[in-house]
């Protein structure tokens, strides 16, 4: 991490800050990668030294999956930028019925960035990777000047290969299947603003953020038929709802009372005026599942550690409106999709 | 307008007129609210929040007495209407 | 969640819904006035539940949707100095000023954040000296008491680079526009509860005795709501005429007085330009002579707006119960919560958008019409 190139003309890493020579591919970056970068991820065992990863041929179909991650802040309670970055990927090829194999990761870095920040977020996303039996095996790295980017961005695609029996898919969705949910909702998203906002709410709320392998497993042994699963990020509940309901042309049903939600999040969204249905998750999924399967696929989660597991709604035939809610009083109402990012409200 | 939540009031902070302040329990949640329009407040009492700010504390009794007339009028006409609400 | 479960409990709802329906000989017209009741009443499917029996004219209670055009673009401006860091509710953010909203202008560099309390713009301007630290202070009578605070604490603090862009409102001289307007529909109000626990309900007793209209103070959650309307429809029916709360828990007949002096001591009413409405005597509020130095608008020396608000929204009508919000011709086309004409659109509790989010109907004609799709 020091300048030890004494006498030499390159830039210096004094102060331990990222510099915009570090991206720009000479002997900067190399040490930023020798140093940094290798040792965390890999240890001391093999590293990748091609810009292309080859792979060994699969059995079955492959399954690619890439996402870009921008949280602020980049830790937070629960989670941080890294383990997102692993997860967030990993869960997208998992509830695709995919065994995630490899993981690309590709790194933008504000100038200035303390290297002890990068450091932490490598440790992060190496422990994620092993958490996850997943290989990084090809990655990027590129330095933005100071105010181009927010601290760090990552940017990860997973690679895995399908494991069948593969959910059926959306379109295949029948009236009367029964939507579940793996846990209790919205609490990265109530992690986020909190933290983001400076709400100082005590306990600061946690994120979910975790990988849903275990979920996706216990569902698989159950042997119960699952039409499509879906991890509930952006938006929430509702979002994927929303996209289900398009995909599938039939409407989603949910009753609000069913709807598990930790004290935390539901005094933060009274406070706020939030419906934790619209907050993200970040390690929890939502589930269709034949009505025969149902109770099997809950008892299996919940002894696989889901003890949050619970059938929410159901399929129904098209109705008028795409997505309904049952609350409180038990009347039904439409459910619509957020249009922005929840902030907190006084009206 | 006025989204407002009654917590619970945890700890007193601040007992200062103007910068009165204490922990209010929401749920799951504690925040640091102000208690400037509600000096009278005990630990244990509810307060309404509002952007940050106690503007009234629950009374106990009348929320006692609104569902005690609640349970009288669901007991009164229950019969005569002969409705299972299931 | 003690003191909101109860009040959401769908027996007692269902108990409230047949007794209105049985106290009700023909259809009554009551105005919530409160936003957030608009909101409570929609959300929990109530204004349909009663359909028959009463219509519900959703009142001018949304801060967000009155505050003038103008005003936001003076924050835009505001925002768009470089020592400027101008703070206020999430709910503002989004609502259209003449040409852009401050969502708008922080794409294009302004400096804008959304805060929970008046008194977090506060602990910015503490840990931000360099900055100076503008809260835009919207909301009625229920909020006033957070920014007098914050105003009073800046002093005592000595932070001198804390002030107010205020557009803070008054309740009941809308309820006085509305009753004195010679189209008026309204027979009965329910009062916004938590105005109630700042202000009391004393000072409806005037408007009450002089138009002869039932107003009844009542809460947000529908049990509350309920509660309210049923006096409403008992009073009409028994052609009674009084100021009555169905709120007793949250809201005392005198208010809060603490609350109550703290705004005295830091704002006067004045006349103030309400969106949709025109000019409202007495309708705002703005600080006394001895906090001006806390006002943002003498602080700093601003330009000129130019204001054109959009002909084809007809807001105005819509928050004075003129019309309802699908009557507008705009409404669903191209006015919606995506692309806001106007600012009842805008907000989670306005009555234009708590319509779109609620009715089955219109948001289904919405989402089929060209103008949404993607």
């Amino acid at each position: 991490m020091s300048g030890e190139t004494s006498g030499c003309p390159l830039p210096s890493d004094d102060g331990g800050r990222v510099l915009l020579a570090h991206g720009e591919g000479a002997k900067l970056t190399r040490r930023l990668l020798d140093e940094h970068v290798f040792p965390r991820l890999f240890g001391t065992g093999m590293r990748p030294l091609e810009d292309a990863a080859l792979l060994p041929p699969l059995s079955g179909s492959p399954v690619l999956a890439t996402d870009s991650f921008v949280v602020s802040p980049l830790f937070f309670p629960g989670g941080d930028i890294g383990s997102l970055a692993v997860y967030g990927t990993v869960n997208d090829l998992l509830v695709r019925g995919a065994r995630p194999l490899w993981l690309t990761l590709s790194m933008i870095l504000e100038e200035g960035l303390p290297l002890s920040v990068l450091d932490r977020v490598l440790d992060r996303i190496a422990a994620a990777a092993r958490c996850c039996d997943i290989a990084i095996v090809a990655g990027d790295t590129k330095v933005v000047p100071r105010g181009a980017a927010d601290g760090l961005f990552l940017s990860t695609a997973g690679l895995g290969q399908l494991v069948e029996p593969a959910p059926i898919g959306v379109s295949e969705i029948k009236p009367g299947d029964v939507v579940l949910v793996t846990g209790p909702i919205g609490r990265h998203g109530i992690a986020i603003l909190t933290a983001r906002e400076g709400l100082r709410f005590e306990p600061p709320p946690t994120s979910d953020c975790a990988p849903l392998t275990a979920a996706v497993a216990a569902l698989r042994n159950s042997q119960a038929a699952i039409r499509v699963m879906r991890d509930a990020t952006r938006g929430g509940v509702t979002a994927v709802l929303h996209e289900w309901s398009r995909d599938s042309g039939l409407t989603l049903f949910v009753d609000e009372r069913q709807v598990p939600i930790t004290p935390e999040v539901r005094g933060a969204c009274e406070l706020l005026g939030l419906d934790a249905l619209s907050v993200a998750n970040e390690g929890t999924m939502v589930v269709v599942i034949s009505p025969e399967d149902s109770i099997r696929a809950l008892a299996a989660l919940r002894d696989a550690g889901y003890a949050g597991a619970t059938a929410i709604g159901e399929v129904r035939s098209r109705g008028v409106v795409p997505v309904v809610v049952s609350r409180a009083l038990g009347r039904e109402q439409p459910l619509v999709e957020p249009s922005g990012a929840p902030l907190p409200r006084i009206c | 307008m006025c989204l407002a939540v009654p917590g619970r009031l945890v700890q007193w902070l601040d007992r200062d007129p103007l910068m009165a302040r204490g922990w209010v329990e929401f749920e799951g949640v504690r925040r640091e609210c102000h208690l400037a329009c509600v000096p009278e407040a005990s630990v244990g009492d509810f307060v309404l929040v509002h952007a940050g700010v106690a503007l009234g504390i629950v009374d106990a009794q009348q929320a006692e007495q609104t569902l005690r007339e609640l349970r009288a009028a669901g007991e009164a006409t229950s019969p005569q209407f002969g409705e299972d609400d299931a | 969640m003690k003191y909101v479960d109860e009040y959401r409990n769908q027996k007692d709802a269902e108990q409230l819904l047949r007794a209105i329906h049985r106290r009700a000989t023909r259809r009554w017209t009551i105005m919530e006035v409160c936003g957030g009741q608009t909101h409570g009443l929609l959300r929990y499917g109530i204004d349909e539940a009663l359909a028959d029996v009463v219509e519900l004219i959703h009142g001018p209670g949304c801060p967000v949707c009155v505050t003038p055009a103008e005003q936001i673009d003076r924050a835009i401006e505001l925002a768009e100095r470089p020592d400027v860091l101008l703070t206020t509710f999430g709910d503002m953010l989004r609502v259209p000023g003449s040409r852009r909203s401050l969502a708008t202008a922080r794409s294009t560099g302004a400096r804008v954040r959304a805060v929970y309390s008046p008194l977090d713009a506060l602990m910015l301007a503490e840990r931000e000296p360099d900055l100076q630290i503008i809260f835009f202070a919207v909301g009625f009578e229920t909020t006033t008491p957070a920014t007098a605070l914050a105003v009073q604490q800046a002093a005592r603090r000595g932070l001198h680079n804390f002030s107010l862009l205020t557009a803070h409102v008054r309740v009941l001289p809308a309820m006085e526009a509305i009753l004195r307007s010679p189209d008026n529909r309204v027979q009965a109000f329910l009062a916004a509860g938590h105005v109630c626990t700042v202000t009391g309900q004393e000072a409806y007793e005037v408007p009450c005795r002089r138009h002869q209209v039932p107003i009844v103070v009542t809460g947000f959650e529908p049990i509350d709501l309920l509660r309210g309307i049923l006096a409403c429809v008992d009073q009409l029916e028994s052609g009674r005429c009084e100021v009555e709360s169905r709120y007793r828990r949250c809201a005392h007949r005198e208010g809060n007085p603490q609350a109550r002096r703290i705004i005295e001591e830091v704002f006067e009413p004045c006349d103030q330009p309400w969106r949709g409405f025109g000019m409202m005597p007495q309708g705002g509020l703005r600080l006394r002579e001895m906090w001006r130095e806390f006002d943002a608008t003498s602080r700093f020396t601003e330009t000129a707006s130019i204001c054109e608000v959009d002909d084809r929204c007809r807001s105005g009508d819509v928050l004075s119960g003129r019309i309802r919000p699908m009557q507008c011709p705009a409404f669903g086309k191209e006015c919606t919560p995506d692309s806001p004409l106007g600012a009842p659109m805008v907000s989670g509790e306005g009555a234009c958008a708590a319509y779109f989010q609620f009715h089955p109907t219109i948001q289904n004609a919405a989402v089929d019409s060209p103008g949404r799709k993607t």
